[in-house]
């Protein structure tokens, strides 16, 4: 995808191939001399995770939905027959929800590491967005799938999120309508959103393309963030980068097996293994984990229609990030003031999260708000004027300055 | 620097837990107690089921707890998988029998025959308003997944510290606690017609009449027959019942943690190797033996 190549193929047939079809010079340019920044540290191990992750959902998905039957009546006994009486089912099954959470909790570290170091700064803007696409497309299938369990909360969850459609001004119920495919959540939508659930994990590979094509376009980014301006800068991504991302991924499974075979429902709601009931609503209706933030927010805003505009801005506001940052300086190493600013947004979003599980009431809906106005003003406020006012400190000349000090 | 940052956040992280507590403390005006924990034999990494526990959980299940609730996802042929209550095939096919299964014979028509070890267990009620009937307008809920469909708010830090803890017993915890919480009322609570009250049970006013009593279900192998007793055998059935390929999740885990550890130990070595030159290239810059430097 970028670089020459000095791909050279041994065996006759792969000349053979690589004159009709250069796939080989390809993965050679691409995955093996492609070159990495040499000081790259862990954080950037989790876009090869994510990847496996990918994988790991799209195998199991397969093999699930060869066991599962998409319908209101049977849904939730199917899933309790993949549990008990397929071969291994309940191990493709908690491999399948756990690798969600993971996914969730392996993207959540890639958006914070490029935050931290400015990897959405020309000339990355375009990686960072398609990133953002990708994010949209996991939420809207992470969120299908959980519906198609077909518990008390895949049912209500459903509900809740389906309606926040019918707060557009005019057309609102009309929309709600057609999305549900009749007047409630029922068997029309839960076939849709099987369809789409099987669909779009494979849209996200597409992009997940795109996002790479352009990652080894513009290259990597460092926690330096400073391009590299040597060969004494890089090294070759195998072997240096791929058994660097073998270990990470390896102790990343650790945490993945841990979560799948001692408490695969930990992460899980209890009122998802009674079946679904429209005529029983849950007392405290709550998303994945992985929603809690924006549900706070969308729970903070008393208007439901403006509510539903910022928890869309919310998500929507990360793809102009590149340009509401307007500071020169890409990481925040040289960035004091944007660290601290930086810490306090993490820990706003992980209080947002917590808000989200807690009922709408009293102190929390006070602390939501706040934490709402925190999360909008570091993108339209901090930011912006942190490129004007912030002092920045001095950069280091060039990668292997910093990795080997000032004086090699 | 970076420790101070950590530190300030985790302040931050609980000085809005502490803000968050007194809410929590005046929600109710009637208090619902946390279920004690128990121990259960099944718990932790190691955890199995105690097969003489879960045979008398499923007489308990049979003589009181089948009249009124079904436990449809269960097959008799279940009461003989490994890892659970550990009947021969025999005694399986046996209780299997004592059931009456509705069929349709030749010709079509509309008949009973007895259970095979094949048969999901029958439910008490032909259908979901005969249940609601007979129970002064609420079902009796279906017991196969129960004891993963309750649980009580374990709040912060103790959710945190249960990921490493593996605490995950909340639903057998808060069904043994619910069959010993039934009591008077207290004085000004308004309990419906036909409701009972229970200290465990959300709201108070639970439908189901207190299940169990002292010397209710014989037990032929000298354990207690008390309520304390029942309880915990019965929540340690159904625990079973929703999750019955625990032993085997267990097992395979400590397989793949222990595979997992080693090949991640290994990758890292490895990677130390691969990274040495570059990440100690002075030395070969000074035409010393990579191999004499140490890491």
């Amino acid at each position: 995808m970028s670089g020459h190549s000095t791909y050279k193929p041994q065996s006759k047939f792969l000349q053979w191939l690589e004159r009709r079809l250069p796939i080989g010079g390809l993965i050679h340019s691409s995955f093996v001399v492609y070159p990495v920044p040499r000081n790259l540290n862990y954080l950037w191990t989790f876009g090869g995770i994510l990847a496996f992750m990918l994988g790991v959902q799209i195998v199991t998905g397969i093999v699930l939905a060869m066991h599962y039957t998409p319908h209101v009546d049977f849904a939730f006994k199917s899933v309790e027959i993949i549990m008990r009486d397929v071969n291994y089912g309940w191990l493709l099954r908690y491999l399948h929800a756990n690798g969600a959470s993971m996914f969730f909790l392996a993207v959540y570290i890639h958006m914070f590491r490029g935050i931290y170091y400015g990897s959405y700064k020309e000339p990355r803007e375009v990686l960072w967005i398609l990133g953002v696409i990708i994010y949209l497309l996991m939420m809207a299938t992470g969120f299908m799938g959980y519906v198609l369990v077909w518990g008390q909360m895949s049912f209500w969850a459903a509900t809740v999120i389906t309606n926040l459609f019918s707060a557009i001004p005019g057309v609102g119920d009309t929309i709600v309508t057609w999305l549900w495919g009749g007047y409630a959540v029922g068997n029309p939508t839960l076939n849709r959103f099987y369809s789409l659930h099987y669909l779009l994990p494979f849209v996200i590979a597409g992009v997940v393309v795109l996002h790479i094509w352009a990652l080894h376009v513009a290259g990597q980014n460092n926690p330096t963030g400073i391009e590299p301006k040597s060969e004494k800068d890089t090294v070759a991504f195998t072997p240096y980068a791929t058994i660097k991302d073998a270990f990470f991924l390896a102790a990343f499974l650790i945490l993945y097996a841990w979560f799948v075979f001692y408490i695969p429902n930990f992460l899980g709601h209890a009122d998802n293994y009674i079946p679904a009931n429209p005529a029983v609503t849950p007392t405290h209706i709550v998303p994945e984990w992985y929603y809690l933030p924006f549900y706070a927010i969308l729970r903070a805003i008393p208007d439901k229609l403006m509510g539903v505009i910022a928890l869309g801005a919310s998500i929507l506001i990360l793809a102009f990030l590149p340009w509401l940052d307007t500071s020169r300086v890409r990481s925040a190493r040289y960035r004091p003031l944007f660290k601290q600013f930086f810490w306090l947004f993490v820990v706003v979003c992980v209080g947002l999260g917590w808000l989200g599980s807690k009922p709408p009431e009293g102190i929390y809906v006070i602390l939501a708000r706040v934490f709402t106005i925190y999360y909008f003003a570091f993108f339209l406020v901090i930011l912006p004027l942190l490129g004007i006012f912030e002092k920045t400190k001095p950069e280091p000349n060039s990668i292997s300055d910093s990795v080997l000090g000032a004086k090699a | 620097m970076k420790m101070q940052r950590t530190i300030i956040a985790l302040a931050l992280a609980g000085c809005v837990g502490m803000l968050a507590l007194p809410v929590n403390a005046q929600e109710h005006e009637h208090e619902t107690p946390t279920p004690p924990k128990l121990r259960w034999s099944f718990s932790g990494p190691f955890g199995k089921y105690d097969p003489a526990q879960l045979q008398r959980g499923f007489k308990i299940y049979k003589e009181v707890c089948a009249s009124c609730h079904s436990i449809q996802m269960l097959a008799f042929r279940n009461l003989a998988d490994p890892g659970g209550p550990g009947f021969s095939e025999a005694q399986a096919a046996a209780v299997a029998s004592e059931y009456k299964i509705k069929d349709l014979d030749e010709k079509g028509e509309p008949t009973e025959r007895p259970g095979r070890p094949a048969d999901n267990f029958p439910p008490p009620f032909p259908n979901e308003l005969a249940a609601k009937a007979a129970n002064g307008g609420v079902a009796p809920p279906d017991m196969s997944t129960l004891a993963k469909a309750r649980t009580y708010e374990r709040g912060f830090p103790w959710f945190v510290f249960d990921t490493i803890t593996q605490y995950q017993e909340q639903g057998p915890d808060y069904i043994a606690a619910l069959m010993k919480g039934y009591e008077e009322a207290p004085k000004g609570f308004q309990l419906p017609p036909g409701g009972h009250y229970n200290k465990y049970f959300p709201g108070h006013n639970i439908a189901m009449p207190p299940p169990l009593q002292d010397g209710q279900v014989t037990f032929d192998d000298g354990a207690p027959q008390t309520l304390d007793q029942y309880s915990k055998d019965i929540s340690a059935f159904m625990m079973w019942a929703a999750e019955p390929h625990m032993l085997a999740r267990k097992r395979i885990g400590l397989q793949v943690m222990i595979f997992l550890i080693v090949f991640a130990g290994l990758m890292y070595f490895t990677k130390k190797k691969v990274w040495h030159e570059v990440e100690k290239p002075t030395e070969i810059g000074h035409g010393q033996d990579p191999k004499k430097t140490t890491v």
